[in-house]
């Protein structure tokens, strides 16, 4: 219980107060403060007022459940660089239940995320990733002894608004790939009566998810959604449009295989199946491992992660604009059915040349 | 399933199915007809001459250029920009190269030596707006043009339409103009696939059947002594 109440004074302490203790000055504040509001297209101004909503903020508490997934969000965005300012930014929530980061384990994290839940009801924010088993009633996947269906339902309550981190907990991703058998689905799915916000990705860009989290303690409210719940800021253009190699593709300069001319010389992507015209994400802006490369650039075309059911729309190596036009025997069998259709017409109009020559 | 997986997938193998079903159907079932027999004396000894006015009417008559020429260049243009914007813009390369692979077990390099030559994106939008541009000038042309409205149809109307919407959806797609690029290029398949479903049964079939008639119509008059 003692740790329990001083989890709760950390909370009290402000987020300025907190970082100034971690050694954080307010110079490096302002400045990830305001690479922050610039990377969600706010106004410049909104960088300081950002800084100062958030140094005056109080700790949310945060739960964070994983449910049908491959930790590779949570490494995404725990490990995606050495720890700078970005990844301080957890420390700007109390992340009270997060099972592979927290120590405990066993009936002890169940208690954390029990005693989490009541003490902050309405309040929580609650972080998912993984896709939501719906099938034999969630039974697929289960965390001692519950599904992850009846955890979300049942958090879902207290929640003040939800993030759903990556692409099967936007939309139900690699869990919910033809045939589905688990009956995987996204949380927006389940849950309909509370704000979400999808950070689709697999996995999805650590800035993202600071950037919403940062919104939210600025502004006490969730940043600007899409049609399909993600945040404008991050999502609002395909990866094609500020892709670095564009100007190639509109010069007709395409690579044909990953280890010709073209690919050596950088050009597009577009013959080798990217799906860039059709991603919307930041990929080709902010990038990854602190701003180093992102795959178009390592030489692969974008595979569409963010966009829902990326898995189920054909070969990552098939070019977009190649559609499915069927196969020899498909056509062999049109081109017999048509030749017969016209021969049947054609037989016709000789019986009736024949009746009106005979004057019937 | 969403939109461009759709236009991708079903939507384009039913209608390339139907279009080849369709296309058959009409060359079979005009081939096969019975020609009326021909009773008279050929007037040349060789009807098969005739064949020359596939070249001749298709170009304008120096009596009749006044009347036909603007019907004439617009045509051109049309069919030309249309032709270029068709075969020579890489994501269509790209398509057709496939549908040789899947057909022919071997891609168009390996077969002829040299690749599948396209152009620019900017140099193929070009051919697009001159092939838009010439489709709108003879819609006016139709619609003012009294005899030409008069002899009009629904097929005339209609045919125009689904052979515009692929080149205006394509330019729109190329340019990311009014929507979000998946939207653009999966309205620009089912504009595509709305003109292979319509094209054997309405005029567009003439892309078939224009020389067929012309050299059958040819060789008839040849017969009958007509100078072509």
């Amino acid at each position: 219980m003692k740790g329990e109440a001083m989890r709760n004074d950390d909370r009290e302490i402000t987020l300025g107060e907190y970082l100034a203790a971690r050694g954080v000055s307010r110079r490096a504040f302002l400045k990830f403060a305001c690479s922050l509001a610039s990377l969600m297209a706010l106004p410049p101004s909104a960088g300081v007022a950002m800084a100062e909503a958030l140094a005056k903020a109080k700790r949310p508490s945060v739960l964070w459940f994983p449910f049908q997934e491959c930790t590779g969000c949570t490494e995404s965005i725990t490990r995606s660089h050495e720890p700078t300012i970005e990844s301080m930014i957890f420390d700007m929530i109390s992340l009270d239940y997060q099972e592979t980061l927290m120590a405990a384990a066993g009936h002890q994290s169940e208690a954390a995320r029990e005693q989490a839940m009541k003490d902050n009801y309405g309040k929580y924010l609650l972080l998912i990733d993984g896709s939501v088993a719906t099938g034999l009633e969630g039974a697929y996947s289960c965390i001692g002894g519950q599904t992850n269906l009846s955890w979300l339902t049942e958090a879902a309550k207290g929640a003040a608004a939800i993030i759903a981190i990556g692409s099967c907990a936007s939309y139900g991703g690699i869990p919910k790939a033809n045939p589905n058998p688990t009956g995987a689905r996204a949380v927006s799915d389940i849950v309909k009566d509370k704000p979400i916000v999808n950070i689709p990705g697999c996995p999805p860009i650590p800035a993202v998810l600071t950037g919403v989290l940062a919104h939210f303690l600025t502004f006490g409210s969730l940043p600007e959604l899409d049609p399909l719940g993600r945040p404008k800021a991050f999502y609002g253009e395909t990866i094609h449009d500020r892709c670095y190699r564009r100007p190639f593709y509109d010069q007709g300069r395409f690579a044909k295989t990953f280890d010709d001319e073209g690919a050596r010389n950088g050009w597009c992507l577009y013959e080798l199946g990217c799906k860039g015209p059709v991603t919307y994400n930041a990929c080709a802006t902010i990038k990854w491992n602190a701003g180093t490369s992102f795959p178009i650039q390592s030489g692969h075309g974008c595979l569409g992660c963010s966009e829902p059911d990326f898995w189920d729309k054909g070969s990552f190596y098939r070019p977009l604009s190649v559609a499915h036009w069927g196969d020899k025997a498909t056509l062999g069998g049109a081109a017999a059915v048509g030749v017969a259709l016209g021969a049947a017409a054609a037989l016709a109009a000789r019986r009736r040349q024949d009746k009106i020559v005979k004057g019937d | 399933m969403d939109l461009l997986t759709f236009a991708r997938g079903p939507g384009m193998y039913w209608a390339v199915t139907i279009f080849v079903i369709g296309v058959l159907w009409k060359l079979a079932g005009v081939i096969l007809l019975r020609a009326k027999r021909d009773l008279s004396e050929a007037r040349k000894p060789s009807a098969w001459t005739g064949l020359r006015a596939i070249l001749t009417r298709s170009w304008p008559r120096r009596a009749f250029v006044h009347g036909t020429a603007f019907s004439e260049v617009l045509g051109y243009a049309f069919h030309v920009g249309f032709l270029f914007t068709l075969v020579f813009y890489l994501p269509h390369v790209l398509f057709f190269e496939d549908v040789f692979k899947g057909l022919l077990g071997v891609n168009f390099q390996r077969l002829f030596g040299v690749p599948w030559p396209y152009f620019s994106g900017g140099m193929v939008n070009f051919f697009g707006a001159v092939a838009v541009a010439a489709l709108i000038a003879l819609l006016v042309h139709r619609i003012v043009n009294p005899v030409k409205r008069l002899i009009s149809n629904f097929d005339d109307y209609f045919s125009w339409l689904v052979t515009i919407a692929p080149l205006v959806t394509g330019m729109l797609t190329y340019g990311h103009v009014g929507a979000p690029y998946q939207t653009l290029i999966a309205v620009h398949l089912l504009s595509v696939e709305l003109l292979l479903v319509w094209f054997p049964f309405g005029k567009l079939m003439h892309t078939f059947t224009v020389f067929m008639s012309r050299g059958t119509q040819g060789m008839q008059f040849e017969r009958k002594g007509a100078t072509l």
